[in-house]
């Protein structure tokens, strides 16, 4: 009999868990709340840490899904019953199916910049957040609200991440290399705007990311100021003055940018949350989901048939993202090969 | 008969005590300081007094404040008190019946049914004279053994008292409560032993005498049982100065001292000591504060003043307080918790020396301006906050000056509420002289930590301190801006140092209602809870103030309105990292709400901006 | 056969005021301000105190440095710049850390005064 597997969520990890899965001979109902599968990504007009349009990678993923995977989109799951050892599923719009296994593969959430109000999000007309400037590179157009070119920029790193007092402890991993990444991109749309990155560690912790790093420094003149933005103020002109100690010199600096990016970091997706509670599954103070083992068994929740992949249990890039998947959909077949040894 | 030797443990425990209260009472009027004994001199004279013993009556024997917190605790106490009080005034009464009025030795009356064995009456005898003695005497009596019954249900239930947690006792209060809960019971049994040896006594102690006649030898008994009840009585009042108790003849020193005005200052004295042996630990303060939630129990009031009182607070009981006033608001003594634990800081801090010499080397210009905006120094952090201000000044039409738009001296209450106001007081000066200079007729802040210190210690005279929602009404009111309404919902919170610290509750609330819909809260005014961001608390950390936070949000956001209002920058930072519902200033609602102004109103705006 | 070993001074031992002698430096203050503020120990010299610090504006002073310099045992003369901190709160309310940053000061400057001896 060909067990019938739910992947909840169609994004890298979705898309990527639901090939795998079929290749091992799985039956899959994809389902994504979008109209469109890919998730984030899709957003993403480049990638790092080579700079490839995002959806190259999407068009790949994409194409992998056989016959085998049914999908089903603009769907949200919001309830996963587990019922004798198979699982009923829900949407909000009364839309139910049934499996013998579910994969979340939820996601995150952006964080909400307005939350930093000292750093002027929605208050000040030149403060934009990172993913926004992903969409102003597929438009091609880098424009401060008055329509004209900014001749200096600033990238706040760790927004929403590292920070106690928006409740997120940890580091969200892609957003150093990210600003890295649109600090260049930048220089090439506008090569005469200086770009400045404010960072409290570079955290280049993936392949070719500090050659990235290097690729800023040295062809592009991009400064990297290690100090944590403390408030931004707008001054007559429209400027965004900003203050940070510059802690490698020892004194606080002020300076005025055009247009302040912020690196808004990840956050477990709310509806994530909501399931998770559902489920009664645990999640960790980072709010994000917990596997039963974070090394051995990363993908195996404390619930029999349920599993994860992606940045569901934390920030991830995406080739950790699709690693990740496909683990997953290993861990899946190993649950039924156990249980048919079992009885 | 007049005397018996079983008399000597009362009557020495009551010299005992007598005396000891001289020396106490008297060390604490000789060491007022100046303007404390100058209050004192004074008081004596107006006519305070007359007030002042009114509240004594009010409180100290009806205990309406406690009535206030709830029906049953403030019978309890009522009970102890004022039937105590009824008991030993009425049983002078009676003893002058029987002692052909002259004066009687102080234990005549309190063992009056030992000395004397009235046999002329019955028991229901009302309509003669020592009829109706016997009979309200053992009515008093029966009304403070209710209390007793209560005050041990109390330590079962506290919940029908409405307390959630009651006060721990220390060892000379289990000493003095074990007798003073034994004194009434003993006198119970030694008046009805004796009514059933001898007959007499009213309508209870006679029926219970006649009852334990019936199978105990009572002619035995009643001896002993007067021992015991002068012993009880002896023990209770030897151990009273160093007990919770002391609060009893304190307090009655503290509400004359407060109506002639003194008050607990920046250093601790002598009046703080009267305020801190006034408290009884009745507790009522332990539930209202939210470091409860923090785990911080010990440093509650109740607590702290305990261990002020046997002189051992320790740091954290010093640096852990919110400085909220929610304990100030319903404690029955009226103790200023907050003033004196702002002088245990003063101690505590007493060696630290922060000195702002640098300030003089800067000289600003001097413009002038009729209005001053003042966003203040955890205003810089809520731009928002800022731009809707200026937005709506530039609307106004006013001629304003944004005072610290390229960064300020702080105000000065941080470090007050921290006792350094030596230093605060220089930052107070500076500031002083910067507002003088601008020539400025109004100042407005943005910041209720702000307002409070410049309407209260700031000597600014010919400026009128506003905090913004004050100044904003105005506007309103006097049609300078013009705001709509929106039909959204919003509950308002009280910022702790702008409601019960300045006593402004309304006129944040009737400006909201121009333009939203006010939800009302479980707990707001007077009641609010604090946000847990406070400046006033030293020591709970990140976590903990969280914990405190979001029990405040729960209360505020139970009727799921559209956004959360407050007034404080602080407020707003602190509940805006711990809700998904909008948080806004009362500034940002106004000027979201901001109608357009006539034409010749925006032109004068113009030119005023440009 | 064993030779002795002949010391030469060429002169090139790091002048003794440039270098931070960590072993020489006594960890006292250090001690005793992380016991009586634990939140002492999770500063990451992010500076973002130090960009906000109203005092900062007038003086140099930096929390952030304090900290380290407490951390190193580079007490002197702090002293005198801890008298500086107008225990506003600013910093406080950004410390990405959740340092309680008013306490600190106040232990610092306390631990300054009766813990150096
Ligand atoms: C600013 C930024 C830039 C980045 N740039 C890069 C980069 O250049 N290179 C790189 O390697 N990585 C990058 N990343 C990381 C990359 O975005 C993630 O690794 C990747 O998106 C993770 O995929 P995912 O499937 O786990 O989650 P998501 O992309 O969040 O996908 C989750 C999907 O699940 C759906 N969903 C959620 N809940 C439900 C539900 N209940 N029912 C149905 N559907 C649901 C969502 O709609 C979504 O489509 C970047 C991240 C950020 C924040
Ligand atoms: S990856 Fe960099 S910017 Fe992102 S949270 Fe980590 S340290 Fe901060
Ligand atoms: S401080 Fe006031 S409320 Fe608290 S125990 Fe003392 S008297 Fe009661
Ligand atoms: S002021 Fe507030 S925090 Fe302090 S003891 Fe009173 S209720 Fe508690
Ligand atoms: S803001 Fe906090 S973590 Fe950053 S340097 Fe200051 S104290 Fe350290
Ligand atoms: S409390 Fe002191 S160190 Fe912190 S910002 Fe204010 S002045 Fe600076």
């Amino acid at each position: 009999m060909n067990r019938k597997i739910a992947v909840i969520g169609g994004g890298a990890a979705g898309l990527e868990a639901s090939s795998a899965l079929t290749s091992l001979g799985f039956r899959v109902v994809l389902v994504e709340k979008e109209d469109e599968t890919g998730g984030h990504i899709k957003n993403w007009h480049a990638l790092f840490p080579n700079r490839r349009p995002g959806v190259e990678v999407l068009d790949a993923l994409r194409s992998k899904l056989g016959s085998d995977v049914e999908l089903f989109s603009g769907k949200t799951v919001t309830e996963i019953k587990p019922v004798n050892d198979r699982f009923e599923l829900s949407s909000a719009d009364g839309w139910k199916t049934e499996a013998d296994a579910v994969l979340l593969t939820t996601g995150f959430s952006l964080f909400n910049a307005r939350k930093k109000e000292e750093y002027g999000y929605g208050i000040y007309d030149n403060v934009i957040t990172s993913a926004e400037l992903e969409s102003a590179f597929s438009t091609g157009k880098i424009a401060m609200k008055s329509g004209e070119q900014p001749k200096r920029i600033g990238f706040v790193h760790c927004v929403g991440s590292r920070d106690e007092k928006v409740g997120n402890i940890y580091c969200s991993k892609v957003c150093c290399v990210t600003a890295v990444k649109q600090a260049i991109e930048i220089k090439q749309y506008l090569p005469d705007c200086e770009v400045f990155c404010f960072y409290m560690d570079m955290r280049m912790f993936g392949r070719h990311y500090e050659e990235l790093y290097k690729e800023a420094q040295e062809k592009y003149y991009i400064q990297f100021i290690r100090g944590r933005l403390s408030e931004s103020t707008e001054d007559h002109t429209g400027k965004i003055i900003l203050k940070v100690e510059d802690t490698l010199l020892g004194k606080p600096l002020k300076i005025g940018v055009d247009m302040l990016v912020l690196m808004v970091g990840m956050e477990p997706a709310e509806i994530t949350k909501n399931l998770g509670t559902q489920l009664g599954l645990v999640s960790d103070s980072d709010r994000f989901l917990v596997s039963t083992d974070q090394h051995i068994s990363a993908n195996i929740s404390e619930i029999p048939g349920l599993f994860f992949a992606g940045t569901c249990t934390g920030p991830k890039n995406i080739a950790d993202t699709l690693a990740d998947a496909r683990s997953a959909a290993l861990a899946i077949a190993g649950y039924f090969d156990n249980n048919h040894n079992k009885s | 008969m007049t005397f018996d030797i079983f008399v000597i443990p009362f009557f020495g425990g009551l010299l005992f005590l007598l005396a000891v209260l001289f020396i106490r009472f008297t060390a604490w009027l000789a060491t007022l300081d100046k303007s404390g004994r100058k209050k004192l001199g004074h008081g004596l004279l107006n006519g305070q007094i007359f007030p002042a013993t009114w509240e004594v009556f009010m409180e100290s024997l009806l205990h309406r404040r406690m009535f206030k917190q709830n029906k049953l605790l403030g019978f309890m106490h009522m009970s102890f008190a004022f039937g105590w009080f009824l008991l030993i005034v009425l049983g002078n009464l009676e003893s002058r019946i029987y002692s052909g009025g002259h004066v009687n030795p102080p234990y005549y009356p309190i063992f009056l049914k030992f000395f004397v064995h009235d046999k002329r009456t019955l028991p229901f005898e009302l309509y003669t004279l020592p009829g109706f003695f016997r009979f309200i005497m053992d009515f008093v009596l029966l009304f403070i053994l209710s209390g007793l019954v209560l005050a041990l249900i109390k330590r079962v239930r506290s919940k029908w008292f409405g307390m959630k947690r009651t006060t721990q006792h220390s060892r000379f209060d289990k000493w003095a409560i074990t007798s003073l809960w034994l004194i009434f019971p003993l006198r119970l049994l030694a008046e009805s032993f004796t009514a059933g040896a001898y007959q007499g006594g009213g309508f209870l102690t006679n029926t219970l005498g006649t009852f334990f006649a019936a199978f105990l030898p009572v002619e035995y008994l009643y001896y002993p049982a007067w021992w015991a009840y002068s012993t009880a009585l002896g023990v209770f009042f030897v151990t009273l100065p160093w007990s919770r108790y002391m609060h009893i003849p304190t307090e009655v020193l503290l509400i004359y001292l407060r109506h002639f005005g003194i008050k607990t200052g920046k250093k601790p004295d002598s009046f703080s000591e009267i305020e801190i042996y006034s408290c009884p630990r009745c507790g009522v303060c332990i539930d209202v504060c939210q470091m409860n939630s923090a785990g911080r129990t010990s440093s509650t009031p109740a607590y702290f003043l305990r261990s002020l009182r046997y002189g051992n607070p320790d740091d954290e009981q010093n640096a852990n307080c919110m400085l909220c006033g929610r304990c100030h608001e319903v404690c029955p003594v009226q103790i200023d918790t907050l003033a004196i634990r702002i002088a245990a800081r003063y101690e505590d801090n007493k060696l630290l020396v922060p000195s702002f010499k640098y300030l003089d080397q800067f000289d600003p210009s001097d413009t002038t301006a009729d209005i001053l905006y003042f966003a203040g120094c955890m205003g810089h952090l809520t731009p928002a906050v800022k731009k809707a201000m200026l937005k709506i000044l530039t609307a106004s039409g006013e001629r304003f000056s944004f005072m610290d738009e390229d960064g300020s001296v702080c105000c000065g209450r941080p470090l007050l509420l921290a006792g350094l106001h030596e230093a605060a007081a220089e930052l107070i000066r500076k500031n002083t002289d910067l507002i003088t200079r601008s020539g400025a007729k109004t100042f407005v802040t943005s910041c209720p930590i702000c307002y409070k210190v410049f309407n209260e210690e700031y000597k600014l005279p010919g400026v009128e301190i506003l905090h913004h929602s004050q100044y904003l009404l105005r506007l309103v009111e006097s049609g300078k801006i013009k705001v709509n309404n929106t039909g959204i919902t919003a509950v308002y919170h009280d910022p702790c140092e702008l409601g019960r610290g300045s006593k402004i509750y309304n006129e944040p609330r009737w400006l909201l209602d121009r333009m939203v819909t006010i939800n009302k809260t479980e707990q707001e005014r007077e009641n609010s809870l604090c946000c847990g961001g406070s400046v006033g608390d030293l020591s709970m950390n990140h976590t903990e103030r969280n914990v405190i936070r979001d029990e405040a949000l729960k209360v505020l956001l139970a009727s799921e309105p559209d956004i959360l209002v407050t007034a404080c920058p602080l407020c707003k930072k602190t509940f805006d990292n711990g809700t998904e519902t909008v948080v806004m200033d009362i500034a940002e609602v106004v000027s979201e709400r901001l109608q357009p102004a006539s034409k010749t109103e925006l032109s004068a705006a113009v030119e005023i901006a440009g | 056969m064993s030779g002795a070993v002949e010391k030469v001074r060429f002169g090139f031992s790091v002048n003794k005021d440039r270098q931070i002698d960590y072993d020489a430096n006594l960890k006292n203050v250090s001690d005793i301000v992380q016991k009586a503020e634990p939140t002492f120990n999770l500063c990451i010299s992010c500076g973002t105190c130090a960009s906000t610090c109203t005092a900062g504006k007038f003086t140099d002073f930096s929390l952030r440095k304090v900290i380290l310099m407490v951390r190193r045992g580079e007490t002197k003369g702090l002293e005198n710049e801890i008298t500086k901190c107008m225990l506003c709160g600013k910093c406080q309310l950004v410390c990405p850390r959740g340092v309680s940053t008013r306490n600190l000061i106040l232990q610092i400057h306390k631990a300054l005064k009766t813990g150096a001896l």
